[in-house]
């Protein structure tokens, strides 16, 4: 609140660039704190920074590694952004993209025919499959009273022992099961790949496609504005007209298709058959990057990119130094505990357009007072 | 003790809720603050009940400058505020409610806390369980338990919001007649923040006016209420006469409807309403005559018997296909039940238009919401937020919102908290809607409004619907008996 009321006083404009460059706060904070870590360790930060950074960029191939890594967590964060509008915590993301990426296997390994037929195939039985789970999801909740995070978890784990089955069992390879992975796949059924490297271009016109549809939704359409009136007060919403259950399963399932297709571009093109942790914590990463983009789609890519380029990039830290690569999901984790930390996005006015940030002062110093004061007021 | 105000000022951007408020409120008397809606009152009481902080100004306790910095700070000032709402936390026991608000340790000392707040609640005459759950309290139990809980919390100034809202007359005067025992007997200072002007002439010995934001007028009491009105608005506003008008067909009938719940059985409900009819369902609140209500907007569903709307049944139809068949439904809450915190006007327009474009045309709907504000004369823009209008500008945009034409229009509590003026406008808005043949059903705790508004009226007790009255041949008298549940 204090916040809201001191930049009342400055000049709009730089409010407005201050909130605009917002996400880069907290990224900052948790470089310096894990500087701090390594010199606990007696490694030096600048060492181990330009280690991850050669790890990342390189050269072409560590490059084209780190894109590959990128474009399903944007696949994932863009649907993410649709279940977040409308209030709903996908935790299920993680197992969605995992049933995407069982669905694409199996037409991968049960339907031969030639790639333009079998990629799009894949994809669609990928958009499918990761739609039917968050579909149980979300009647799961809606029906069934069971909150979609619990729903989520509970599914995830399931998609998991699937996956494990189906690698050990039906689909092990001839030679005899290993709980590595399936059979590499027929040459057709995968995603061209650009020269040697795992990089996909058509993923990335998925990509760009899915962030496209995605900022259309969120902008212009009725759908998104309902999902955005369920997300800030469903019995309002249902009151003004919005039919809750169909556009909570809606939203589920058409961010679970995305994770899907994100689980069709794993096994498809990072990998080339059906790998015991297929995702690997894609889902949760893309949570964290929606969470830090502070739900806005244009920081999302920028986001995902520096992610996925510090994941990249701590493997060869590893190699260079002592030091283990889990540092780079140490400093991603660290960098979502200070956006926690720093205020949700929402009390700072952000996520509003800038028109009103200028305008309509009143809201913004309102909003915290009157959700933060209540609830004080019963622990005095 | 002695509370000073000086120059406070609170802005929310261009608007200036309080615009230099200056005044003084001794110990041992009881104050009324007056005005009308957006006037400034709940801002001005807020702040100095450490909710929000002022802008700029001083507030000074007993000659002390203090900075309040929460309601737990202000209340260790000594200053309590009891909120409209009452702010305990239902699924909890009376004692354990106290308990929480009280600073105590680790250990819950139970028999303590118990003989305090028996003995509290006995010297100010309220009847309070501590072993009662607080949901099944009534909203009069419930704010004679916050009263107690800022009394034991070392309260030397009560600020009472509206504090008669949805209170039975008989807890009114207990509630009356406790606040007059603390000012004259404790010398507690007493600030009352009302619309009813009634009570504020029969608590209160001086009021203060605000108007826009500033302090225009104090006044001893009692005084004519003519005067009162004259200093809120600057002129005394006409009441409109009711239009005469002749009704139509049956709308609504409800025939052998028996709604159960848990908490309530409303049985062998027969009533119908007709054509540019306007019923007044009076009684308690939680007497019945919310369920019948939501009955009727498909939001709950009958036990037994039916509903029929222009003669067809709908009694197992749900809430969204009676709203696209001509049902409109405005409840108490606004801001709860009605309008979502964050959005525009123009995107709650959007959502609200029965026809639904794929992409939102946000030119054509932004206009269309500039012609309705102007309509309704809400004020604000097609961009503000929801949550930036007060509360009757909030209600006229629930009105906004509603299609064009409606077969059946249910409102809950239409013009609760509202100030003159805007009640009266409200139901110009109403009886405009009558021309389109829209059957009006409502619900108010307000018995002269009732009574001047419908042309019959059901009285609810217990859950028992009463005989149908003509509202022409009825009197307030008769109406509250059948509220108490005498025939």
């Amino acid at each position: 609140m204090n916040d809201a009321e001191l930049s009342q006083g400055k000049p709009a404009g730089t409010q407005n660039w201050l909130l605009r460059l917002w996400p880069i706060v907290p990224i900052i904070a948790a470089l310096l704190f894990t500087s701090g870590l390594l010199l606990l360790f007696n490694a030096g930060p600048l060492e181990s920074y330009s280690a991850m950074w050669t790890g990342a960029f390189g050269d072409a191939n560590k490059t084209f590694s780190v894109l590959a890594f990128w474009i399903p967590l944007l696949l994932a964060s863009f649907g993410l952004l649709i279940t977040f509008t409308a209030g709903l915590w996908n935790i299920g993301i993680e197992g969605q993209i995992i049933l995407g990426a069982i669905f694409a296997s199996w037409v991968a390994l049960k339907v031969d025919g030639p790639a333009i037929l079998l990629i799009p195939l894949e994809l669609l039985a990928a958009m499918v499959g990761g739609a039917l789970w968050a579909g149980i999801v979300a009647v799961l909740k809606t029906r069934g009273k069971v909150n979609e995070i619990f729903g989520g978890l509970a599914l995830n784990n399931l998609a998991i022992i699937l996956t494990n089955y189906l690698i050990s069992g039906p689909w092990q390879p001839p030679e005899g099961g290993s709980f590595r992975g399936t059979t590499p796949f027929q040459e057709a059924a995968l995603l061209p790949r650009y020269m040697d490297t795992r990089f996909s271009p058509l993923s990335l016109v998925l990509a760009v496609s899915a962030f496209v549809i995605v900022f259309f939704i969120l902008r212009g359409t009725t759908w998104g504005l309902k999902l955005k009136a369920l997300g800030k007060n469903p019995y309002s919403a249902f009151l003004l007209g919005v039919r809750s259950e169909r556009e909570t399963i809606m939203a589920m399932m058409f961010c679970g298709a995305l994770g899907g297709l994100a689980g069709a571009v794993r096994v498809l093109s990072w990998f080339d058959s059906l790998r015991q942790s297929i995702s690997g914590g894609i889902g949760f990463l893309a949570l964290l990057i929606v969470i830090l983009a502070a739900y806005r789609i244009f920081w999302v890519p920028l986001i995902a990119l520096f992610f996925s380029a510090v994941l990249n990039g701590s493997i060869t830290l590893q190699l260079r130094t002592q030091l283990h690569s889990s540092l780079g999901g140490i400093l991603t984790g660290v960098m979502v505990l200070f956006v926690l930390l720093f205020g949700s996005a929402k009390q700072l006015g952000i996520g509003k357009t800038k028109q009103v940030v200028s305008e309509g002062a009143p809201e913004v110093t309102y909003s915290p007072a009157d959700t933060i004061v209540p609830g004080k007021h019963g622990g005095d | 003790m002695r509370v000073e105000l000086k120059d406070i000022r609170k802005y929310f951007g261009q608007v200036k809720a309080n615009d230099g408020i200056n005044l003084t409120l001794e110990p041992g008397k009881i104050y009324a603050l007056v005005g009308e809606n957006g006037a400034g009152k709940s801002t001005l009481m807020k702040i100095l009940s450490g909710y929000q902080p002022p802008t700029s100004g001083e507030i000074l306790l007993d000659g002390q400058t203090v900075q309040l910095h929460s309601p737990a700070d202000a209340l260790a000032h000594g200053v309590g505020m009891l909120y409209q709402d009452p702010l305990d936390m239902p699924p909890f026991r009376v004692i354990d409610n106290y308990l929480l608000g009280s600073n105590g340790g680790v250990r819950l000392d139970y028999k303590t806390a118990r003989a305090e707040l028996e003995g509290l609640a006995g010297r100010y005459g309220f009847d309070i369980d501590v072993n009662a759950m607080i949901d099944s309290l009534s909203m009069g139990e419930r704010q004679q338990l916050e009263l107690v809980r800022l009394l034991a919390g070392g309260a030397e100034v009560l600020i009472l919001d509206e504090p008669t809202t949805g209170i039975s007359a008989e807890q009114k005067e207990i509630l009356f007649e406790s606040i007059r025992k603390l000012a004259r007997e404790e010398g507690k200072t007493v600030i009352l923040v009302s619309h009813k002007l009634e009570e504020v002439q029969d608590l209160c010995l001086y009021a203060y006016v605000l108007r826009r934001g500033q302090l225009v007028g104090e006044q001893e009491l009692p005084c004519l209420n003519e005067q009162l009105v004259e200093m809120m608005f600057g002129q005394v506003p006409q009441r409109t006469r009711r239009p005469a008008f002749d009704v139509g067909e049956p709308v609504l009938e409800l025939r052998d409807v028996t709604i159960d719940t848990y908490q309530l059985t409303v049985p062998d409900i027969n009533l119908s309403v007709r054509a540019g009819e306007i019923f007044g369902f009076a009684g308690l609140e939680g007497s019945g005559q919310r369920l019948v209500m939501q009955a009727c907007a498909g939001l709950t569903q009958p036990n037994q018997g039916h509903i029929y709307l222009n003669g067809q049944d709908v009694s197992r139809w749900g809430y969204h296909r009676l709203q696209a068949n001509g049902v409109g439904y405005v409840a108490a809450g606004r801001l709860e039940e009605g309008l979502v915190a964050g959005l525009t006007l123009t995107e709650h327009l959007v959502l609200a238009r029965p026809e639904k474009q794929f992409f939102i045309d946000w030119k054509d709907n932004a206009q269309e919401m500039a012609g309705r504000i102007e309509k309704y004369q809400i004020i604000g823009r097609p961009e503000t937020t929801a949550d930036a209008l007060s509360g009757g500008n909030q209600q006229r945009l629930l009105f906004a919102l509603l299609n064009t034409p409606l077969k059946l229009l249910l409102l809950e509590h239409p013009t609760r908290g509202l100030d003159v003026r805007s009640i009266d406008y409200t139901w110009q808005l109403l009886y405009k809607r009558r021309d389109d043949g829209t059957a009006i059903l409502f619900i108010s705790a307000d018995l002269d409004e009732i009574i001047e508004h419908s042309d019959r009226i059901a009285v609810f007790s217990g859950g028992k619907m009463s005989r149908i009255l003509d509202a022409h041949e009825t009197t307030a008298d008769e109406l509250g008996h059948l509220i108490g549940g005498q025939e």
